[in-house]
């Protein structure tokens, strides 16, 4: 099944780069996993006082605070650490993990009684292809590669994984391209 | 990794399981009506019971499990339970008996596992108090001794005598060939599941053979071979009769051994859904937390209060040292909180795009 996973390719998110043009959110909806339900975030910041957009893909944390939080045990991390959305026998619909990610990822689709989220398009990246947003986006805000791609494209930046959430630092799969030399982000 | 044993869990499910075994020899009068060909069945069940009731005591103690079991039992009891029965009793009937959320999903699927659903449940209706002794049929001695005259059995509970039917009557084809209506319902439900897992390119990206596909087939071989008793007995004079017997032994006590692991558990899980959407309400009443950033109402203050001491007992300290906390902003008004912190950093190195 996931013999073809490629190590070595990863996701590059650059969201100062997102123009909001929502491309990735229909791609989103177009992956096998996600029964066409769109899992990608894009939202206006501040709308009243600027124009910028944000997005956003589940950071597949190392040490996920929504599988934690969890009541059912509906939320599993693989050996690739793609975090999966919830295992539909076992979510009870309580969004423990929609409110606790600190990345504001999980979507609770209430008609299902459900939370959902992406799985970074593992139907596509479990047999070697890029996930459906990343080839879609036209600004570069989501990128999946190898580390040279992305060294070779953006020169001036440094991906980094690890945020700072208050005291927890959490760490990620999926990077983020911060200026040259960054370590990681300070978020509260 | 074995993990080490729950002595909770241990004494717990050990008392549920001689518990069962007093029931049985209550109900079946000192094993005088306990039908000793079931007895492979009677082991395969008190497993069943003891792993259950081991697990599920092992996951109610997780904090975020203990939250919604006792925030339900205590709003069940307490002064304003009442109000909540009504609310319980509807969300029992439309989420758990009707399934009324995987409807939602998809009419065909909330069809096809509501099928399963009342086939299993009446199925272990039906076995279980079988296998314990609780129920037996015996024949009327009179109808009997003439071969001419209808065969009449009674229907015993408990050792109590409940009914009595002819055998050649709706009551007794209905009673006789429950079980495999139940295995067709069974089998049309898991039928359908399997053939959408061997089909749906999203689904056989992420199942796994054991979590998955194996309890449709097992499903699927437990209702097979009981109704091949049915057809051996019904057809064939009864000429397969033990391979028949056997091999359904065989797969409904890899069932019962296998129900506190696998898939299945999620049939004894499944309730905690009523406890989240009780807890919903609780916190409803007691209002609404605002996010500090979109200033937008986002869930309830009661979930955010627990979900910051669950947080905690899970090892997170999401709070900064002003006491600050992420969980205090909508999951939107997280998003935004990255995208400012990211936007300031670029700002600060002087280059919006690197």
């Amino acid at each position: 099944m996931a013999e073809y996973y490629k190590l070595q390719e990863e996701f590059f998110v650059d969201m100062q780069r997102c123009i909001g043009c929502k491309a990735c959110e229909a791609a989103c909806a177009e992956c096998e996993t996600n029964g066409q339900e769109s899992m990608i975030h894009v939202n206006y910041v501040d709308r009243s006082t600027t124009i910028q957009t944000t997005v956003q893909v589940c950071m597949h944390c190392e040490d996920p605070v929504c599988a934690n939080v969890c009541p059912a045990d509906a939320i599993t991390k693989d050996e690739f650490g793609v975090v999966h959305t919830a295992n539909t026998s076992r979510c009870i619909g309580c969004s423990n993990c929609v409110m606790a990610c600190p990345f504001g990822v999980p979507k609770k689709i209430e008609e299902y009684d459900l939370m959902m989220k992406c799985n970074m398009c593992y139907d596509r990246t479990s047999v070697g292809k890029k996930p459906m947003c990343a080839t879609v986006c036209p600004s570069g805000a989501l990128f999946y590669g190898t580390r040279e791609e992305i060294q070779a494209k953006r020169p001036n930046s440094t991906p980094i994984n690890t945020f700072l959430f208050g005291e927890e630092t959490v760490k990620t799969k999926v990077n983020l391209m911060m200026p040259k030399g960054s370590t990681e982000l300070r978020v509260l | 990794m074995l993990k080490p044993v729950d002595l909770k869990a241990f004494l717990i499910a050990s008392t549920a399981t001689l518990l069962t075994l007093l029931m049985i020899l209550i109900g079946s009068r000192r094993l005088q009506n306990f039908d000793a060909a079931l007895i492979a069945y009677l082991f395969g069940t008190l497993f069943a019971v003891f792993g259950i009731v081991y697990r599920y005591t092992v996951w109610i103690q997780r904090p975020p499990t203990r939250v919604y079991f006792v925030s339900s039992l205590k709003t069940l009891f307490s002064k304003d339970g009442l109000n909540f029965v009504g609310y319980t009793l509807k969300d029992f009937l439309l989420n758990i008996i009707f399934q009324r959320f995987i409807i939602r999903r998809s009419k065909y699927r909330g069809l096809a596992h509501l099928f399963m659903a009342i086939g299993c449940f009446l199925a272990f209706c039906i076995t279980i108090p079988l296998t314990f002794g609780w129920i037996h049929f015996t024949l009327v001695p009179d109808s009997g001794m003439d071969p001419a005259a209808p065969k009449i059995y009674t229907a015993h509970f408990f050792g109590f005598d409940v009914m009595s039917f002819p055998v050649k009557s709706i009551i007794g084809f209905l009673t006789f060939g429950a079980l495999n209506w139940c295995s067709i319902l069974v089998i049309i439900g898991a039928t359908y599941f399997l053939q959408r897992r061997l089909k749906e390119p999203g689904l056989i990206a992420t199942q796994t053979f054991e979590g998955d596909i194996l309890p449709l087939l097992l499903l699927i071989l437990v209702s097979l071979t009981g109704l091949g008793l049915t057809l051996d007995y019904e057809f064939m004079h009864g000429k397969a009769y033990e391979f028949m017997a056997v091999t359904h032994a065989f797969f409904v006590i890899v069932f019962l051994v296998w129900m506190p692991f696998g898939k299945f558990f999620h049939i004894i899980q499944r309730p905690a859904q009523i406890g989240a959407h009780i807890y919903k309400e609780v916190g409803r009443k007691q209002g609404m937390q605002q996010c500090k950033f979109t200033h937008k109402e986002y869930t309830t203050k009661l979930h955010v209060a627990d979900l910051k001491k669950i947080t905690k007992e899970m090892g997170f300290n999401l709070e900064n040292k002003d006491g600050e906390s992420i969980l205090d902003y909508s999951p939107e008004g997280k998003r935004d909180l990255l995208a400012i912190a990211h936007f300031k950093a670029r700002k600060q190195s002087g280059d919006f795009f690197g």
